[in-house]
């Protein structure tokens, strides 16, 4: 049995609880690199609640404080494939149950204002499988946005993609492509696909760009700062690149190399339920031991 | 003679202690052991409180805790443990508190350079990883003393980050990979073909390049985040956050971290074989 670290806290209406708002006042004399970082946490992404007023006209579920909700959400979808196999299905049944898992959390989000959803659709380590399976993954993806690019758009969902696309199938880029412009003006939510994706790879990319723009004379490597690398991660489609929480679903107790720059100060939350069968009560669930955390930022 | 027999009792209690200890270590070396555990030493302030002691206190009996884990780890044989001791988001907390931090280093670095320090004890190699630059001169310096004196040691190593946070040393990372790629490329930059960089550029300028990357990261106190600790290195790595804080920290989380591995080796190994 795998030991987990999470708490369930059900707030009843009636109680409204106050966590402290932690202090955060900074250090001039932090060095200019870490500094330039400091500043934008705290003025950006650092504190979803001191900017509530992006969830002004949203439903809030019952027991959860509107000014704790989280901005930026991530989830590593984990569990599709052992989902199946508990049901002697094939393992395209798990990726199907995974994809309306998908859009339930869509919808939830939406419903609750959270602002971007990232997802780990497919990791660059995922290539290692079975080419069967990756190849049904891949048509999933196909099929999959294809059939909801309509839903997107009606519900004001802006679709980007981060990772290497350029390692799949042509019409697979060209349609990925096609649902980032239709949808590029979008902005309940912003949902962010990782596919062909690494942590890793997100920061070396960034440094290639980097590289690049030091051999063309546009920055000297002593200007490179926090803030000049993470313009150039994969992230810079959203001003909110740091997610305020990350659900791992399927009781793996590890990143994986999903957004590791990202991840700096996300609370982690990990769950045994698998992927498909992540629904509104265990997103509560998640978000109420979100709320209960104190995040201190290192003060 | 009453505080002779109390000395017997303390010692006898401490040797069973320790013949437990290898009992259960030889039970848990029948399975894989982690190369590298990391820890993230939360909740001192939390403890002193809780205790009501002074607020630097909590960090005196967190340095005990630290050396106890210290001891289990080598005597488990981990070769590799390291250990978040000071980030530079630390730097924002209240001067005195800051102040006194440092000075608390500062006197226990110099203690690891002691004879009978477990450094010693366990031929442990001591690396500093993090912008030491940020650091007062004398905490810098004691530091610097405690790398070379502990430099020809090799049966184990211990990294303390101070002044450390994985961005600023990502970041480090990248500035001195860029650097190193325009030298590659010439003098005449203008014209060469581009710099290709890959995974192992960027890694071999990890301050952390001295280690390899965690198996475990242990924090404390049930606080389940990275906060800015090995970022970069924890891709791979099992997470393990028990609620005790650190200054309560105990043997048995160790075991217990270890056999979560464990269990999660095999379970990685039949994941890998269904692939």
């Amino acid at each position: 049995m795998v030991s987990l670290q999470f708490r369930i806290c059900f707030i009843p209406s009636h109680l409204k609880l106050q966590l402290p708002v932690p202090r955060r006042s900074l250090d001039l004399k932090l060095p200019p690199r870490a500094l330039s970082s400091a500043i934008k946490a705290a003025t950006v992404n650092g504190h979803p609640g001191e900017d509530a007023g992006f969830l002004r006209g949203t439903a809030v579920p019952a027991g959860l404080r509107r000014e704790s909700m989280p901005r930026h959400v991530a989830v590593i979808m984990d569990g599709n494939r052992r989902w199946a196999r508990m049901r002697g299905l094939p393992v395209g049944s798990g990726y199907e149950a995974g994809v309306r898992a998908l859009r339930r959390m869509v919808e939830l989000c939406c419903k609750w204002g959270i602002r971007v959803l990232t997802v780990f659709a497919f990791s660059s380590d995922n290539w290692f499988r079975p080419k069967v399976e990756v190849d049904v993954l891949m048509a999933l993806f196909d099929r999959g946005l294809r059939e909801e690019l309509q839903y997107l758009v009606s519900a004001d969902v802006r679709i980007s993609i981060i990772g290497d696309s350029t390692k799949l199938f042509n019409s697979l880029q060209a349609l990925l492509a096609n649902a980032m412009e239709t949808t590029s003006k979008n902005s309940k939510l912003h949902l962010i696909v990782a596919v062909n994706y690494s942590g890793r790879s997100d920061v070396v990319q960034a440094c290639q760009k980097l590289a690049v723009k030091v051999k063309d004379g546009v920055i000297e490597p002593e200007d490179i700062n926090e803030l000049v690398v993470e313009r150039e991660l994969g992230t810079n489609c959203t001003d909110f690149p740091h997610p305020d929480l990350l659900i791992r679903t399927s009781g793996e107790l590890r990143v994986s190399n999903f957004l590791l720059w990202q991840l700096a100060h996300t609370e982690l939350y990990f769950t045994n339920s698998l992927w498909p069968d992540f629904g509104e009560d265990e997103f509560l669930l998640a978000l109420s031991s979100f709320q209960e955390r104190q995040r201190r930022y290192g003060c | 003679m009453g505080k002779q027999s109390s000395n017997l009792a303390t010692q006898l209690i401490e040797g069973l202690c320790s013949f437990l200890r290898r009992c259960i270590c030889a039970i848990l070396s029948a399975g894989s052991l982690p190369r590298h555990v990391a820890f993230i030493m939360d909740g001192n302030r939390r403890y002193a409180k809780k205790q009501g002691l002074l607020e630097g206190d909590g960090h005196r009996v967190g340095f005990t805790a630290l050396m106890n884990m210290l001891k289990y780890c080598y005597e488990m044989n981990v070769k590799y443990v390291t250990v978040y001791a000071f980030s530079i988001e630390n730097f924002k907390r209240r001067p005195d508190e800051v102040q006194s931090t440092m000075q608390l280093i500062q006197e226990k670095i110099e203690s690891l350079l002691e004879k009978e320090s477990i450094v010693n004890q366990y031929g442990v190699r001591v690396h500093f990883i993090g912008n030491l630059k940020l650091l007062s001169k004398p905490v810098r310096l004691a530091a610097e003393r405690a790398m070379n004196a502990t430099a020809h040691n090799s049966r184990a190593m211990l990294a303390i980050c101070i002044a450390y946070t994985s961005t600023d040393e990502i970041t480090n990372s990248v500035e001195e990979t860029c650097k190193e790629k325009m030298n590659e490329l010439g003098g005449n930059a203008a014209d060469s073909k581009e710099p290709l960089i890959d995974v192992a550029d960027v890694e071999k300028h990890m301050y952390m390049a001295v280690a390899p990357d965690p198996d475990i990261i242990i924090r404390s106190s049930g606080e389940t985040r990275l906060s800015n600790f090995l970022l970069w290195q924890s891709a791979s790595s099992l997470l393990y956050t028990p609620r005790a804080l650190w200054p309560e920290i105990r043997f048995y989380h160790l075991v217990r971290a270890i056999l979560d591995f464990q269990r999660n080796l095999a379970s990685l190994e039949t994941k890998l074989k269904q692939c």
